[in-house]
Parts: C-alpha cells; structure tokens; sequence
C-alpha cells in the first residue's frame, strides 16, 4: 500500500474554531479511517494565528501569518495508507471540512530515506 | 480423616500460597534456579496434603506450610553443604549466610510477589506463551489447569511453558532489588499481561464458568497488588483496574444457566455486581491523578458507561471513547464495536456504509455486525450476514442463537 498525506485548507477563519458538534464529526471521519486500519498518521493542527504563522520569503522579508498573499491556509494535514490514490480521495470526500468551504488536497507520500 | 472439607479449600489455598512461596524462594535464589525454588514449594504442599489428609487442617495452614517450607530448605542447604565439603570441599559462604535470614514476613512475601509479576511479564515472550507463564508462576495453575482454560491439549501448553521459561532463567532480571528503572521499562508489559489474563477469562473459549472466573479474579489479584505499591500504583495501573471491575460485574449476568452467552440488552441487570461496580468508580476516580490517557482509561470509561443504566447521551459518550481508542490502536473488535456505537447513535442506516467499510468480512463479528444493521430494513441482506457468520463461527452457543435470530427473520417475512 502507499501512503498518501491529506492535507486541509481552509478559507474563513472561522471554520478554524469548530463548535463541539463539527468536532465530534471530524473525530467520526477520522475515527472511521483508522477502523478501515488505513490510518497511517492522525498528523497534527497547524495553527494560523499571528504569533503563532508567519512566512519567510526571500531578502529576510518575513511576513505574519500564511494568508496574506493567499487567501487560502492550511490548517492541518494527517497521512493515511491506500492501494490507489483514488481510494484516498474517496476517504477524503467523507470529511465535513467541505461544509465551511475548505478543501482537501491529496499527495502521495515519497519516502526519504 | 477428621476434617473431610480440605478437599475443598486445598486447590485455592495451595495455588495461591504456592504461587506466592515460589515468588519468595525464587527471589531468593535467583531466577537461573526457579526449579529449587518450585521443587520445594512442590514438596510441601505435598507434604500438606498427605499430613492433612491423616490429621485434618491445622489451625493455621498458612503458617504450617511455612513452617514446613522453612526446614524444606534448611533441607537442602544441609544437603548442598554435605555436598560440597564431601565433594568439593568448598561451602560457599553468602548461601549458609542467607539461609539464616530467610523469612516469610507479609511484607517480604508481598515484595517478592511484584517482584515476581515484573521477571515474568517479559516483552519478549509471545503472548500466548506470556499468558500461560503468568498463569503457572503467578497464579500457581497446573499445566492441566492451564489447558482447560485455553481448550488446549497439554502438550501444547507445555512446549508454550517450556520456551518462556527458558527466556525466564536466562533473563538477568533482577528480582532482588526491583528498582525504578526495571518498573518503568517493564510496567507496560505488565499491565498488558494482566489485561489479556483477564480477557482470556471473560472471553474465554472455555464454556466452564469456573475456569472463567478464576481467570478474572487471578487477573484483579495481581492488578490490585500492583495498586498497593507507591511504585505501581499509578494511573494506568487503576484504569486497568477499574476495567476489571466494571466487566467483572457482569459476569453473572453474561451467561445464562445453561451456559450460553446472553446479550448485552438482554441481561438482568439486577445481576449485576453493585460493589463492583462501585469498587471501578473509585479506582476510575484515582486513574484522573494525571495527564496521561491510557487505553485502560478509555475502556474503563466505555465499561463505566454501560454499567450505567439511564443516560440519553450513553451512547454518545461511548462513540467519543471507541474514536480515541482506535486512534490509539487498530483492532478488527475495537473497529466493530466503534461502528456498533456509531449506529446507537446515528442510526443503523448511516452505520452500513461504515461497517461495509471495514474490510473483516473473514470475521464472523463483522457479519453478525452488518446482519444487525440490515435487520430492520433489508431482512434478505440480514440473513446472508447472518448466515456468513454461522459458517464462520466456531461457538456452538453462537451458531445457536444465530439460527434462532435467521428462523425469525424468515418468519417474519413470509407473515
């Protein structure tokens, strides 16, 4: 099997404070993959605050937040493992991320090693 | 024979009292010779059992066979020094020196006895092998014993025995001084040890009802020794131990008097054990001093809340904790369980596609599961699962109550 790492975007800050009850669906998602044992990584929250982002581009520019430019953000990531990218995708789809407007994007893992 | 009843009290008296006379010898003298150690201990309930027999129970039996195992090995010491002067002529000095202190206090017998609990939960062994080791040393079982409760020939068990204990004398544990840093690298296997014993009972392939409980008291046993120790005694030590509690109190209820499994929804609550109970809210309590969230806690928290009768969010809370436990650890049950909670709470529509998802279809949980889901709605989708399940079953308590649940279904379709 491969791995692939999800990774979260959101676009309203808002979503990035869920209320309890978006919470226990998010867990229900991922609590679903690991009982396909397709969890391969429960990954992390990036937080997007100022003091807690900030981006560092060329000539030391550093900039607070990653969001200035774009309006997207990440928000997080998680990796699962799966036979075919498509079958990721298809774990992706039952995430409730969608209904605040965010988005997923789905990317092989290649391993350094 | 004065006292017919020793028939009674000898199995328990002796396996408990053996296992604990085994710990206090073989710390003495070392784990390389745990046969002198067993040798001795064999003896005197031997010794008992012929003396009891003719002169009935002694006053104090616990004391007797302490009596008796203390000139047991001034036996052999004589034996060993006779030995060696006449042989090699040489007595070593710190075996005639420790034979004088040597003394079965309470409080030594209970430190060799964690002691003991910590050199045989040994991450290497297999965890079969592991189990039944705990079971011979800890619990004193007989290989015999030990292969009624498996429903394993003894030979089996036997060679299983034969491996761990290899790995045992050649360890380098030291029992002596058992220390913080033997604690803290083996508490995990430990504990592990003491949950798949419990589970063997409460689980166990075994219809001997006995048997069974046996296994799960041996399990608290041991836990609850482990609470005794400021060295032990820590939160995950009262997760487990609460776990054992809370499942503990449904062992009457679990089974009918014929033996075969009553469900869940079906049992009679009012055979539950209520101290029980109540003993797996205190240690559930203690288990809250700290940060750390161990599986134990978490299925101490699912068993806590099925002990409790009325709540509207029951199965709501139960649903949270299955989701941190397989975010902990993948396991076929936990992933079925997870998906029966996810159906008490969003129904049995919405679990399908989840349970269809988990890929176990060589499990006959996994059928029974999705037989359930599909009962209400589907009832030719119910008795295919259904039927998957009784092929794949090896209970015959099991194919029982699935071929009563299949003809029921039928029934109801051709009213």
């Amino acid at each position: 099997m491969k791995e692939f790492a999800l990774i979260f975007r959101l676009k309203d800050i808002a979503g990035f404070q869920p209320s309890p009850e978006q919470m226990q669906e998010r867990m229900n998602w991922l609590a679903g993959i690991a009982s396909q044992n397709r969890l391969v990584d429960k990954g992390n929250t990036l937080l997007p605050f100022a003091g807690s982002a900030k981006t560092v581009e060329s000539d030391n520019i550093v900039t607070d937040g990653p969001y200035t430019e774009i309006k997207e953000f990440i928000s997080g990531y998680i990796v699962v493992k799966a036979d075919t990218i498509n079958e990721a995708v298809e774990m992706a789809k039952g995430n409730p991320i969608f209904k605040i407007g965010g988005s997923i994007e789905v990317r092989e893992v290649l391993k350094r090693d | 024979m004065d006292n017919p009843s020793h028939i009674d009290i000898l199995p328990h008296l002796f396996r408990q009292e053996y296992a604990k006379m085994t710990a206090v010898l073989c710390r003495h003298f070392g784990l390389q010779h745990i046969e002198i150690a067993e040798d001795i201990a064999s003896d005197t309930f031997l010794k008992a059992s012929e003396h009891w027999a003719v002169n009935g129970i002694p006053e104090n039996p616990t004391a007797w066979l302490y009596t008796v195992a203390k000139n047991k090995i001034k036996d052999y010491f004589k034996h060993i020094s006779l030995f060696e002067t006449q042989i090699k002529e040489t007595i070593k000095p710190n075996e005639a020196e420790t034979e004088k202190d040597f003394e079965f206090s309470n409080q030594h017998i209970f430190d060799s006895q964690l002691a003991m609990i910590f050199a045989v939960c040994n991450p290497k062994n297999p965890t079969e092998a592991q189990i039944c080791l705990a079971l011979q040393i800890l619990c004193g079982f007989s290989v015999e014993e030990i292969a009624n409760a498996f429903v394993a020939k003894q030979e089996t068990i036997k060679k299983r025995l034969h491996r761990a204990r290899t790995s045992l004398r050649n360890d380098n544990f030291q029992i002596k001084n058992l220390g913080d840093t033997e604690i803290k690298s083996r508490l995990d296997t430990v504990l592990k040890t003491l949950y798949l014993l419990f589970n063997e009972g409460y689980f166990s392939k075994t219809n001997n009802q006995q048997v069974r409980k046996e296994l799960c008291s041996e399990a608290v046993q041991l836990t609850l020794l482990l609470t005794e120790s400021p060295l032990t005694n820590l939160p995950k030590t009262n997760a487990l131990l609460a776990l054992m509690c809370f499942q503990s109190s449904r062992l009457e209820a679990r089974t009918n008097g014929k033996g075969e499994a009553v469900l869940f929804d079906e049992q009679d609550r009012s055979l539950w054990d209520k101290s029980l109970i109540q003993r797996g809210n205190y240690y559930l309590v203690n288990a809250t001093n700290g940060n750390e969230i161990s599986k134990y806690h978490l299925e101490a928290g699912i068993a806590y809340w099925h002990a409790t009768p009325t709540d509207e969010n029951k199965w709501q809370h139960i649903l949270q904790l299955y989701n941190q436990l397989i975010l902990i650890e993948y396991s076929p049950i936990t992933a079925l369980n997870r998906t029966f909670a996810f159906a008490k709470v969003y129904g049995h529509e919405r679990a399908i596609p989840e349970a269809e998802k988990l890929n176990l279809a060589d499990s006959n949980y996994y059928h029974e599961l999705v037989g359930y889901l599909y009962a209400d709605t589907d009832i030719y989708k119910a008795i295919y699962h259904y039927r998957q399940a009784f092929k794949l079953t090896k209970s015959k308590t099991e194919k029982q109550t699935l071929a009563k649940e299949i003809e029921r279904l039928k029934n109801q379709n051709s009213r």
